[in-house]
């Protein structure tokens, strides 16, 4: 076979993987520009976002713009206690719902789909119109955006945590049973490290939700400033190139977290073979 | 372990019943159980043999009925207060901790001493030593299955249950684990439950085999017994197999039963008679058939039968399998040894066959002569 | 999604409840139940009765209902140009989605191999970036002089004077990327429990490997796609932020007024009436589908 009939054939063969790759590139194009920009010299005038020369600058003084590191705290802290109630909670009616027996279940079903695939603008003027009718019109900040997202997490945090239970061996719990673990201890020894995977991811999932968040979170602020209204408001008037540091910052830690969970995964597994 | 004389730990299970919404899966058991025997409770699926086990385990709780070890009622006890474990068909070992710590499990719960050297030995036991650190998914099927095994019998339980814990292995793997399943039971002289549908598994490992059937129990006995006399049509055809020819019961004659079958006249023990009746399945194992040329001389008297033509032959190696057409339309089974003494008849050939009376059996007619047959 | 849930449901099915009641299962979902009904499912009340406000009042004078249904006349009549672009924009953007995310998560379930867990990482990972800063990049990239415009005018793909920044393009293009993997993971979960050997058969069976493709593996693949489909069109259909950014007031979309008419007008009695329109718009949509498909194929 000539070497170009070979080709064409690696190529045929590898075409879907290679249009898939094509598209993950695509995916990271605009990331790239983030860590790009975050090296940007803004020169004298803020207005046209484009790239002028590279510089540390950004880097040495992350915290230049005024407001911004305060925006960004906020944004970590509403994450931090968003994350935490919405795991908690949802992990709960996780267990609930595939653990036991009740009536109602495409009710459930309707109701954890519904805010996953809802317009983020309806669920969020529709908070703020409530808010507004019980009273809390003039109270809107931290606690208003703390309520939106943890709403908003739980469904991912639900189907996350469901998906991981519901793959775990039926017969895992009753074998902890028989052989004399009482109910706390089949929950603490067996059903809780098994599920943990899951509720650990459903947490990651939930804190870039909750740190990410601008629409819902933008109607239901009032005063204050979290990351994305931040980056938001720069945009009218001039984004300061230090946003791209924080942006480069957040994605390298997720990466991070995710990749080593992997790479422990993998290194445990190679050290016990043999 | 207590060292309550044996008779103490044996277990017991009384009128046991357990309905569903929609059916009943154990009806009114009756089973006793000694202690250090190997038990096999055998019928195919859905019988209820799975749910009797689960009502022993206590992963179930009976509609009615009490369940004993010795003395002691544990009906309704918590499975982790029972001293019964479990070897799960799946095996169920937990995927998050090593070898040693599965096996260690129960160990840990009661707060075992010596925690470390009752695995040891446990792993040697089912020769897994060296393999101790390994997770679950490491292993291979039949190690995955004795470790299941292993982390079950490190706790000495009163009773043993297996819940057909050989039906994922390939067939060489499982006559292996046949063997030393038998072998460990000896060694460490508790009592097994073991539940399977494959009867040549349970005629091999057990001391005593009872045959269950929709929710009841149809014969219970040792193996041999079982298969050379049984009484339902549902135990005759499923353990191994059976030619069963319907009869009119002629009467009683000394310590025989005289049947007139299609016009022949032959005798059953009064013994192997299992019914009161007016007519029965006359029964006789396929093997036990002999088939001979029209008119030669028969090895024994007894049961005559003329007119037989081979519509079948199988040679197995082992054996030749025959069907024979009856003059009355009914094909019977016979295997022949393959002895060498004899020819090896072809098909169409005329034949006549015989029997011993003392290895047929006489069925009640009333009962289904298709029960017991796998379908495929 | 969807394919996640045939565990899930032969788990439930078999809910072997481990020394638990059926009340230990109401208690264990209150907590969620109650903050989604408090929060997710009292607002619409809130914003039925706000589409329902005399569109005279405001936050200072306090609002009353009173039952003009008039506001929702007034928004489809003034706002019907944004409803339609919104829905055309996200139906054209969730069928690029479709189309582009198929082939990665064909291409993750079935021809990846050992790197899938990697790879599926990659899926999520921009995820952790802000999303304002990645759609701002994008503005960066299509930007008039940059380097993909001038390309494309170099090959004439652009006319000389053609810009994407500020045109439809840049908005459904900012969509597209966006919501990708909201279209990309339900399509891998569905693919993904896949039988391989069913194409393998299929072929047995004198099927070409487009055949197999449009008889066996597409069709088994219709929860993935019903799920990722939902997931893209309607958070979609509801985005401003895209045409904020990447488009002009020509591509304003029904999210930009409802989002103006909330914080700029404070015209909370149109604003309310619009969004409802919307959500029932889309809750027409979704029940279509569920009808079709059951709910247990959504989560």
């Amino acid at each position: 076979m000539s070497p170009l009939a070979r080709a064409g054939r690696w190529v045929r063969g590898h075409l879907v993987l290679g249009l898939g790759v094509l598209v993950l590139a695509y995916m990271f194009v605009p990331i790239a520009v983030v860590v790009l920009m975050s090296f940007n010299d803004p020169g004298k005038s803020k207005n046209v976002y484009a790239f002028r020369g590279f510089t540390l600058h950004n880097w040495e003084h992350p915290c230049g713009p005024a407001g911004m590191c305060h925006a960004v705290g906020l944004s970590v802290s509403i994450g931090l206690l968003a994350t935490l109630v919405a795991t908690i909670i949802g992990s709960m009616a996780a267990f609930g719902l595939v653990r036991h027996e009740f009536s109602g279940r495409g009710l459930a079903n309707t109701i954890i789909f519904l805010p996953m695939a809802s317009p983020e603008i309806v669920m969020g003027s529709s908070l703020l119109a409530l808010f507004v009718s019980t009273g809390f019109g003039g109270r809107l900040g931290f606690w208003t955006i703390f309520v939106a997202h943890v709403m908003f997490c739980l469904s991912f945090v639900i189907v996350t945590v469901r998906a991981r239970l519901a793959g775990l061996d039926d017969n895992l719990e009753q074998a902890a049973m028989d052989l004399y673990a009482d109910e706390r201890q089949t929950f603490w020894r067996v059903t809780f490290p098994l599920a943990l995977p899951g509720i650990l991811g459903a947490a990651l999932l939930s804190f870039s939700l909750s740190f990410d968040d601008f629409i819902i979170t933008n109607l239901n602020a009032g005063q204050t400033t979290t990351f994305p209204m931040f980056v938001w408001g720069a945009a009218q008037r001039g984004v300061p190139m230090q946003v791209n540091v924080i942006g480069t910052v957040m994605f390298v830690i997720a990466i991070a977290i995710v990749l080593g969970g992997e790479l422990n995964n993998r290194r445990r597994a190679r050290a016990l073979v043999g | 372990m207590s060292q309550a004389s044996e008779g103490s730990r044996s277990l017991h299970l009384s009128q046991v019943t357990k309905e569903f919404a929609s059916f009943t899966a154990v009806d009114s058991l009756d089973l006793d159980v000694a202690h250090g025997s190997f038990f096999a409770l055998l019928g195919p699926s859905g019988c209820g043999k799975t749910t009797t086990l689960r009502m022993v385990a206590g992963l179930e709780t009976p509609t009615s009925g009490s369940i004993r070890i010795g003395d002691t009622d544990i009906t309704y006890a918590k499975p982790y207060q029972r001293p019964v474990n479990t070897v799960f068909q799946s095996y169920a070992l937990f995927p998050h901790l090593d070898v040693h710590e599965n096996i260690a499990f129960g160990l840990r719960r009661r707060r075992s001493a010596e925690v470390d050297r009752q695995v040891k030995d446990m792993l040697d036991l089912v020769e897994l030593d060296g393999q101790a650190r390994k997770k679950p998914h490491q292993l291979s099927g039949g190690q995955q299955q004795r470790v299941a095994l292993a982390r079950a019998l490190v706790n000495g339980p009163d009773v043993l249950l297996l819940d057909e814990p050989l039906g994922a292995l390939d067939l060489k793997l499982r006559r292996a684990m046949q063997i030393e399943l038998k072998r460990i039971q000896t060694e460490v002289g508790l009592t097994f439950v073991h539940v399977t549908h494959d009867q040549e598994e349970a005629m091999t490992m057990a001391d005593t085999v009872a045959v269950m059937n929709a929710g009841v129990i149809e014969q219970m006995g040792a193996p041999a017994e079982l298969y050379e006399n049984p009484r339902t049509t549902f135990v005759a055809n499923f353990l191994g197999q059976s030619n069963l020819i319907a009869g009119k019961v002629l009467g009683r004659d000394g310590d025989f039963v005289k049947v007139d079958m299609h016009g022949i006249a032959v005798s059953v023990p009064a013994q192997r008679a299992h019914t009161d009746g007016t007519e029965g399945w006359v029964g006789i194992r396929p093997e036990k058939v002999l088939i001979a040329e029209v008119g030669e001389d028969i090895d024994a008297p007894g049961n005559h039968l003329e007119g037989g033509i081979v519509t079948d032959v199988s040679f197995v190696g082992v054996s030749t399998q025959y069907l024979v057409r009856m003059p009355w339309g009914q094909e019977l089974q016979v295997f022949e040894q393959n002895t060498g003494r004899r020819k090896i008849f072809a098909h169409g050939e005329k034949v006549d066959l015989s029997w011993r009376p003392e290895y047929a059996f006489l069925l009640d007619s009333s009962q289904d002569v298709n029960a017991g047959i796998e379908d495929d | 999604m969807a394919a996640l849930t045939a565990p899930a449901r032969a788990a439930e099915d078999s809910a072997k409840r481990v020394g638990g009641s059926r009340w230990t299962g109401y208690w264990l979902l209150a907590p969620g139940a109650l903050w989604l009904g408090l929060f997710f499912v009292v607002p619409f009340y809130s914003l039925v009765s706000a589409s329902l406000f005399d569109p005279n009042g405001s936050v200072l004078t306090g609002y009353k209902v009173n039952y003009h249904v008039g506001n929702f006349a007034t928004a489809v009549k003034d706002y019907h140009p944004e409803l339609l672009r919104s829905l055309w924009y996200a139906g054209l953007a969730t069928l690029i989605c479709l189309v582009i995310g198929y082939v990665l998560a064909y291409a993750i379930a079935f021809k990846a191999g050992r790197w899938r867990n990697l790879l599926l990482v990659l899926v999520i990972a921009p995820f952790f970036t802000s999303f304002l800063l990645r759609t701002l990049s994008w503005k960066l990239i299509l930007a008039d002089h940059g380097f993909v415009v001038s390309t494309l005018q170099h090959l004439h793909v652009l006319g000389h004077d053609g810009r994407l920044l500020n045109t439809w393009l840049a908005v459904v293009a900012g969509i597209v990327y966006n919501f990708l993997p909201f279209m990309v993971l339900p399509l891998y979960a569905s693919l993904e429990k896949i039988d391989g050997r069913l194409v393998e058969a299929a072929g047995d069976l004198y099927a070409s490997p487009f055949t197999a493709f449009f008889k066996v593996t597409w069709p088994l693949s219709l929860p993935g796609v019903v799920a990722g489909t939902l997931l893209t069109f309607i958070p979609a259909a509801g985005d401003y932020i895209n045409a904020q950014l990447l488009g002009s007031p020509g591509e304003r979309m029904v999210g930009n007024v409802i989002q103006s008419l909330f914080t700029s007008s404070q015209d909370y009695a149109t604003a309310g009436a619009l969004s409802l329109i919307l959500m029932i718009i889309i809750i027409g949509m979704v029940l279509v589908y569920i009808r079709k498909v059951g709910t247990e194929d959504l989560v």
